[in-house]
């Protein structure tokens, strides 16, 4: 057997476990690890400017591929500045190995230069940690945090390494794993087969059924089925923030996002129905509004392979604990049986009355953005994610920042493709768009991949433009700029009388344009409505350059529908400044 | 509702702030907390007790069991068992209050394992209610420290909690 240090362990591991791109950024306690990389190592690294980056960039390329990306830090302030990158991959359960250096081993608990307990900071904000002890462990622990890291509920693992344990001159007999056991970790493989029943036959008895579907089908690549078994019972789908692309967004059968700032007919479908599927959806609070008055007459079906998300918010009439994507297919399957005995089920005539329903609700839904538009002659920030959407045809990679533009995005592109639409849902990571392109433009370099941003998210981590000059990461970056900080704004403006207490930035914003130009890329300002499809056109066209498209919109547009808090239900709804439900 | 929920975890670093953290992180409290090795190296058990309402400690139990490092859980209060907190109490005995010390130790079926001059050190094992029930007892007595092991229990019967 081959003898290796413990640096070079990590890099051949890393070769070994197939890792495509390595993000990070190194420091004392990482660079015995880092001159393993340079002398032999096949997979690439990738150096950010700020270790968030790094994260972020590791977790756009986890979404967009479905594997764990992989980050690499030193102690100190290089793990520390991962934890935000850390928490948004935990909160969206997204797979993603963080290796953190440590002071050596003699040196922990004393306070040493650029020590801090990792796995400590870590710990609610991770699937999994391990403080490695030995050098030989090495291997199998990489293995295991990249078994934990992807399988089940995805989530990050950090793994916490003493500098020593890394040293060029101490070898140790190197062997990779193919598989790991772990006696105190075994996810479900597959559903339970009598719940699995009981859901089909609710499902099949239901007369205003409704899909809602979250980013747990993404994550289970369970798309296709999710499809057909809408596609075969002819049922309405609604999809969470996090679920966008999960069924084919511009499909009739699709009712577009729900929640917070869902579409009318979804919010409106979800509270009348008597029968929701939930399926790889977790009931968050941005979805359901106020838990005592969701959904007053419908019966639960959860599937979900995290048993705990199974009626923690919303109680389930039928669990089903389990991979979505096997799950789904014997749904189908035992569907299929039950129709086979009984082709009357569903009750057409009363699918066709809740589609009729579900019709008008829609169409209503239509007067209330289109009406809008009317009202300024600025760009609207609707107009600009239509207008992205029109350029790349409806099949870019879209990243986002946090904000008003993030909603915008989901509410204005119809994402059809699983995958495609890369944002931080559940901790709404003001930064997260510009590394997360990044790490989706490495994975995929022949695609479209465009950020939508705001004048405030995108200084976050604007500083990951010089990354993008140094890989030459031709992305678009989309920067729906209204000069203040939109979504506070809009809660200003709706809770505390317009008060904009610390919201704007009075005459301190850079000249994008400039500024982009000085990392060696392209800026365009748009400020009229007749020259947004042109610059957009232009942007894309450039497919070997980052074009940074300042686009000027209306500052006072709000984001719309939004639900009604506190005390309202999936159906109270501001449509516009002035008109509710 | 009080319930014991007893665990085997892995003897790994930082397994034992994982299982308290999630509490705190979860906004559960823990009442009481008792550790120790097993039979088994690699394992440990650890018995809690803390309470809630019945939904929120089924939401408890699945994040304990989601933890990599708890290896098996069981909620001991579903079912017939038995539980012991251990007690030792540190008590001024001094002049009459020294015999009525050793009359209520005696009723309790506790023991004393150290004697000073003007101090009894007394053992007392049994449920946490009796315990409880101990240091009212000693309420005309001065009190000088009281330790408690925390719960620790098992179930009843053939019922048993390993690999
Ligand atoms: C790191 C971080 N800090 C603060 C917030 C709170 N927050 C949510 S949206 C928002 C405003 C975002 O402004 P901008 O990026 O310009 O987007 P807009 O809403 O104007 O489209 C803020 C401050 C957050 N989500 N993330
Ligand atoms: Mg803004």
């Amino acid at each position: 057997m081959e003898l290796l240090s413990g640096g070079e362990m990590i890099a051949r591991a890393l070769e070994d476990e197939g890792v495509e791109y390595i993000f990070g950024y190194p420091g004392g306690a990482v660079l015995h690890i880092y001159d393993a990389l340079f002398k032999d190592c096949k997979v690439p690294h990738i150096l950010v400017r700020h270790e968030q980056a790094a994260t972020h960039a590791a977790d756009g390329y986890a979404r967009a591929t479905g594997k764990p990306g992989v980050v690499l830090v030193t102690s100190g302030p290089g793990a520390t500045n991962a934890i935000t990158g850390i928490a948004t991959a935990y909160m969206d359960s997204i797979p993603m190995v963080v290796l953190a250096g440590q002071v050596q081993s003699h040196l922990i608990g004393e306070d040493a230069f650029q020590e801090t307990d990792t796995v400590g900071i870590s710990r609610p904000i991770v699937k999994h940690s391990f403080m490695v002890k030995r050098t030989e462990d090495l291997p199998i622990m990489i293995k295991k945090a990249f078994h934990i890291a992807a399988s089940g509920r995805p989530g990050p693992v950090v793994i916490d390494i003493p500098k020593d344990l890394t040293r060029p001159d101490a070898k140790y007999e190197y062997h990779y794993p193919e598989t790991v056991k772990m006696r105190s970790y075994a996810p479900a493989q597959r559903g339970h087969t009598g719940q699995i029943k009981k859901a089909a036959k609710l499902l099949l008895a239901a007369k205003r059924p409704i899909i809602y579907a979250g980013g747990g089908v993404l994550l289970g690549d369970a798309s296709e089925q999710l499809t057909q078994l809408a596609k075969r019972l002819n049922y309405p789908v609604t999809k969470t923030l996090m679920g966008l692309g999960a069924y084919p967004g511009s499909d009739r059968q699709c009712l577009g996002m729900l929640g917070m700032h869902g579409f009318y007919e979804a919010n409106m479908a979800m509270h009348n129905s008597d029968c929701i599927l939930a399926i790889g959806a977790r009931f968050d609070d941005r979805v359901t509004n106020t838990v005592e008055k969701f959904c007053p007459g419908a019966k639960v079906i959860h599937i979900d392979i995290d048993p705990a998300s199974i009626s923690k918010i919303i109680i389930a009439d039928v669990p089903i604990v389990g991979p979505v994507q096997p799950v789904l297919t014997e749904l189908l399957a035992q569907i299929s049986l039950l129709r086979e005995k009984d082709n009357s089920l569903p009750d057409q005539s009363a699918l066709d009355l809740w589609w009729q329903q579900i019709e008008e609700w829609r169409a209503a839904q239509g007067l209330f953005t289109g009406r809008r538009y009317g009202e300024s002659d600025m760009i609207m920030p609707q107009q600009v994610i239509q207008s992205l959407y029109r350029a790349t045809k409806g099949d870019a990679f879209i990243t986002s920042d946090v904000g008003q533009h993030q909603m915008f995005a989901a509410q204005y592109y119809p994402f059809d493709k699983p995958r495609r639409w890369i944002n931080s849902g559940g901790l709404g990571t003001m930064g997260f768009g510009l590394p997360a392109a990044m790490g989706v433009k490495l994975a995929f370099p022949d695609m479209d991949v465009a950020c939508v941003t705001g004048e405030g998210s995108i200084q976050m981590n604007i500083q990951e433009l010089s990354t993008c000059t140094q890989y030459n990461s031709a992305i678009k970056i989309i920067n729906l700029r209204n000069n203040n900080l939109g979504m506070v704004t809009q809660w200003q403006d709706m809770q505390y009388e317009g008060r904009y207490a610390m919201s704007t930035y009075e005459d301190s914003l850079p000249d994008f344009v400039k500024l982009v130009e000085a990392y060696g890329h392209v800026g365009m300002q748009v400020t009229k409505l007749a020259d947004l499809d042109d610059a957009m056109d232009e942007a894309f066209a450039m497919k070997d350059k980052l074009v940074f498209l300042d686009v000027i919109i209306d500052p006072n547009e709000h984001v719309y529908p939004m639900h009604i808090a506190p005390n309202g239900s999936m159906k109270d709804m501001w449509l516009s400044k002035n008109e509710r439900t | 509702m009080r319930r014991i929920i007893s665990m085997l975890m892995e003897n790994e670093p930082g397994a034992l702030s994982r299982v308290v953290g999630l509490f705190s992180q979860r906004g559960y409290n823990i009442e009481t907390l008792n550790v120790a090795p097993t039979d088994d190296p690699t394992l440990s058990r650890l018995t809690l007790t803390t309470a809630d309402s019945d939904l929120r400690i089924e939401q408890l139990t699945k994040q304990l069991n989601k933890l990599v490092d708890v290896v098996k859980l069981a909620d001991l209060t579903e079912g017939a068992h038995i539980e012991r907190d251990m007690m030792l109490i540190k008590v001024r005995a001094a002049g009459v209050a020294r015999h009525e010390v050793k009359r209520t130790t005696d009723i309790f079926r506790g023991q004393i394992v150290d004697v000073g001059p003007e101090v009894y050190t007394i053992q007392i094992i049994g449920t946490s209610e009796k315990l409880d029930a101990f240091v009212a007892a000693m309420s005309d007595v001065d009190i000088l420290e009281v330790v408690r092991s925390g719960v620790a229990g098992i179930s009843r019967g053939e019922k048993v909690l390993s690999l």
